[in-house]
């Protein structure tokens, strides 16, 4: 009895460990040490972008702009340490608060104007896209103070400092969630937002703050992938929201809002990030991994859907 | 020879979990009369004629149309035997003509392609038959509340419904628009057409109807020939029962010197001049029907509405709370009527129900000082006697006492020192409604207020202090315990006030 309860638990983590078994044995060099800290290297962009879109799921919202934010941070950031010779530091906290407008700006389509998530976000998706490029010209920006490379290639021993940033998010995610009454806030709003409002619970303020906190994340993630990448490019953030939707859907949070624990957005992010990885050893075409890709989202969504059909009969 | 009933329904009985909606009630429609049904709200009327669409499943009982017997019936089985209802809100779509709607679902076709002329001829013929003066080709959403009744009732004589349920048709309509439904109505009945009409509105039924089936709390009570019959005679029957409940002592408690909540000339949310006034340790009834106000006056005082006009005092002070966080703020609550919907937040436990409302007050900065927060959840699990296993337990899982306890603990938790019941003991059972007296006596005991909705005359006539009745948005009527009298609270709630109508 317990065994099907920690089963049904931790589900997700099991699909982890089998998942790493049966790479570990297609491929022995997946299991390496340098292998595993290229793979945290590579999941910690969208894992820190998780944390906001865990929040904005929670609440049975969505945000399609994170991949344009990642992009327009890199472009912005670049552009004021390369072409404006701005302190790197500087750039860095400018390009956090404009991230967290871009999401105030998304809370107030959705929160305030009453526009359904996907089209406000949507919105916001291209026009962020659109203005990364008018910046950059479209032409990559390269050549940062050395000391940027810290967070996304410098290492404490063996563990990358972007790793340990992306912990660092988990755990602050983590704390809000449990700790705060923030988080008990976004599972009243995701389970019912009528009673969430009849109960005291100002709906409208904590979706600007949800949706304030996803730009943030993605904001840092994009300082993360600069620092990596060394470059800034108008199609750094490319794609990315899928990726990241992939991640949490895949952890267990509903998309019915109201569902869903940090520990399985983890889980989830590092099954993305193995699964990719996986498949890069394994040398399967890169078309056929879109298709791998989207068929796990399909099945974490259906899943979920389908348990809750089952649940309400 | 043919049957002379076109519809019956023999000793119908319809369970849900834990509740018996209909017990054996059995309903025989004469071909070509209009047959009133009627009873208090949550009678079961409207259960009733839903098990002759389809929508209601009986339990138990028969559905005989000109002598076919069913078991039961399905929206397809009722079209093909003639039946139609008409519902407070209509199937209509706003985009669509006239005609369209009349023909929505199966349109005049010259091959692939619809023929609208052909279809706004058909239209126009079937409107001049029932003497309704609409063009086929407005668009709906252009026509008024009355002429859109008029197209659903076209709608099933068209698909040569011989048996029409009109379910409170009256309701939305102005006094002329009234007038003209009769007129159809009569119209329909000389056609031969069998008619059930559900209404509140006695004066409706006397002038309408040639019989009036009366039910009350899912029972069959009697059929009387309407001639015979008088007003007072059926108020006694549908509400005139013993009361078969009791209803847990009181301690004295009112202070009539503490007026807590006072209303002067409030409009908005629709309700028009509403003036009250709420003492310390007072029970307030609200009564009247349902779609008389109550519910919209209750969100007002509580910041869910906004008031357009008047005054709101609590303990003297003028109030007017903007949203529930503020009213709640003030020590306002409010226990709404859909409790799934609006009251308990199902998918969360039990202990961040109760401590919802006052996470900040039990935060250092934001993060949760969790002992209070668990001790908090422990203290009203036990006072209220919350049955479940522990306070993660998911709400959802509680039946729907324990969920009115939870959120009653929510208030508690919060210190409200005026709490609004919305109808608080629907669909819960009997034993659990004992329970959620001693806890409103409580509640006035140590000295908090009441007011409480409901439109179950014993409730409201067994537990109020005083009893304030609407009708039509307005204050109808104000009485005193030592008044209390279930034909004249029905008079007041049934009362219309007819120069609102044209405003």
């Amino acid at each position: 009895m317990d065994v099907k309860k920690f089963v049904k638990g931790n589900a997700i983590w099991l699909v982890f460990i089998a998942m790493v078994i049966v790479f570990s044995i297609a491929n022995p060099n997946f299991i390496k040490p340098s292998n595993l800290v290229a793979i945290s290297r590579q999941v910690a962009v969208y894992g820190i972008a998780s944390i906001g879109m865990t929040f904005v799921i929670l609440i049975a919202g969505i945000d399609l702009s994170i991949g344009s934010i990642i992009t327009l941070v890199n472009i912005v950031c670049a552009y004021m340490m390369v072409n404006m010779g701005v302190n790197m530091w500087v750039a860095l906290l400018i390009s956090l608060v404009i991230a967290t407008l871009v999401g105030v700006l998304n809370g107030f389509m959705v929160s305030t104007i009453g526009m359904p998530a996907l089209i406000a976000t949507f919105a916001s998706q291209t026009v962020f896209e659109g203005i990364a490029y008018l910046i950059c010209g479209g032409m990559p920006i390269s050549g940062f103070d050395k000391h940027f490379d810290m967070f996304g290639r410098w290492s404490v021993g063996i563990v990358p400092v972007s790793a340990i940033l992306m912990i660092i998010c988990f755990a602050v995610g983590s704390f809000i969630l449990n700790k705060s009454y923030f988080g008990r806030y976004f599972y009243a709003i995701g389970g019912n937002e009528e009673a969430a409002e009849l109960s005291g619970i100002r709906v409208s303020w904590m979706k600007y703050l949800i949706y304030a906190l996803s730009g943030f994340f993605a904001g840092l993630a994009g300082i993360v992938m600069l620092s990596r990448t060394g470059s800034g490019q108008a199609t750094a953030g490319l794609g990315y929201e899928f990726d990241v939707i992939t991640c949490v859907v895949l952890g267990g949070v509903s998309v019915n809002g109201g569902f869903g624990k940090m520990s399985g957005v983890v889980a989830g992010v590092l099954i993305i990030g193995s699964l990719t990885n996986g498949m890069i050893l394994m040398d399967v075409n890169s078309y056929m991994q879109m298709v791998v890709k989207g068929v796990v989202l399909a099945l974490a969504v259906g899943f979920d859907c389908l348990s809750k059909k089952r649940q309400a009969s | 020879m043919k049957e002379e009933y076109v519809l019956e329904l023999e000793h119908i009985r319809k369970e849900y979990p834990g509740v018996i909606a209909l017990k054996d009630v059995t309903l025989r429609l004469r071909r070509g009369e209009i047959l009133a049904l009627i009873g208090e709200n949550g009678a079961g009327k409207s259960t009733l004629i839903k098990t002759c669409s389809g929508a209601v499943v009986p339990t138990s009982g028969k559905i005989r149309i000109n002598g076919k017997e069913f078991e039961r019936m399905t929206p397809q089985l009722a079209a093909e035997n003639g039946i139609a209802i008409i519902y407070q809100e209509f199937n209509n779509v706003g985009e669509l003509s006239a005609a369209e709607n009349l023909f929505l679902g199966r349109p005049i076709r010259k091959g692939i392609v619809i023929d609208r002329k052909a279809m706004e001829a058909e239209a126009a013929k079937a409107f001049e038959q029932l003497r309704i003066r609409i063009d086929p080709a407005e668009l709906v959403k252009n026509l008024t509340v009355g002429y859109q009744q008029m197209i659903e009732i076209a709608k099933a004589i068209q698909q040569n419904a011989q048996v029409l349920i009109m379910d409170e048709p009256s309701a939305p309509l102005t006094s002329n628009e009234v007038e003209n439904m009769f007129e159809v109505v009569e119209l329909l009945r000389k056609k031969g057409v069998s008619i059930i009409y559900i209404s509140h509105r006695l004066d409706e039924i006397f002038r309408l109807s040639d019989r009036i089936e009366v039910i009350r709390d899912g029972e069959y009570i009697d059929t009387l020939i309407t001639k015979d019959s008088t007003v007072d005679q059926l108020i006694r029957l549908m509400v005139g029962r013993e009361m078969t409940q009791n209803y847990p002592p009181r301690k004295p408690c009112i202070d009539k010197d503490r007026v807590v909540l006072e209303l002067k000339n409030v409009c908005g949310n629709g309700n028009r001049n509403m003036s009250l006034q709420i003492h310390a340790g007072e029970v307030l009834g609200l009564g009247g029907l349902v779609g008389a106000g109550r519910t919209e006056l209750a969100e007002v005082i509580f910041g869910a509405a906004r008031k357009e006009s008047g005054q709101i005092f609590l303990n003297g002070k003028e109030i007017s709370p903007r949203s529930p966080r503020e009213a709640i703020d003030l020590g306002i609550a409010l226990v709404p009527e859909d409790r799934k919907r609006h009251g308990a937040l199902l998918t969360n436990s039990i202990r961040n129900n109760i401590n919802m409302s006052i996470y900040r007050r039990i935060s250092f900065g934001s993060v949760i000082r969790s002992r209070t927060e668990r001790e908090t959840a422990e203290t009203y699990m036990k006072s209220m006697a919350i049955k479940a296993p522990s306070i993660q337990q998911q709400v959802k899982n509680l039946s729907g006492g324990n969920q009115q306890k939870v959120i009653l603990g929510k208030w508690l938790a919060a210190d409200s020192r005026l709490i609004i019941f919305d109808e608080p003991t629907r669909g819960i059972d009997v034993g659990a409604k004992y329970e959620i007296y001693k806890l409103i006596n409580s509640l006035v005991e140590e000295g908090r207020s009441v007011l409480m909705i409901s439109s179950e005359m014993e409730e409201l006539m067994g537990m109020s202090d005083r009893i304030i009745v609407l009708s039509e948005h307005r204050i109808s009527g104000e009485l005193n315990r030592d008044e209390f009298d279930a034909d004249r609270i029905m008079m007041y709630a049934s009362s219309i006030v007819d120069e609102e109508k044209e405003e």
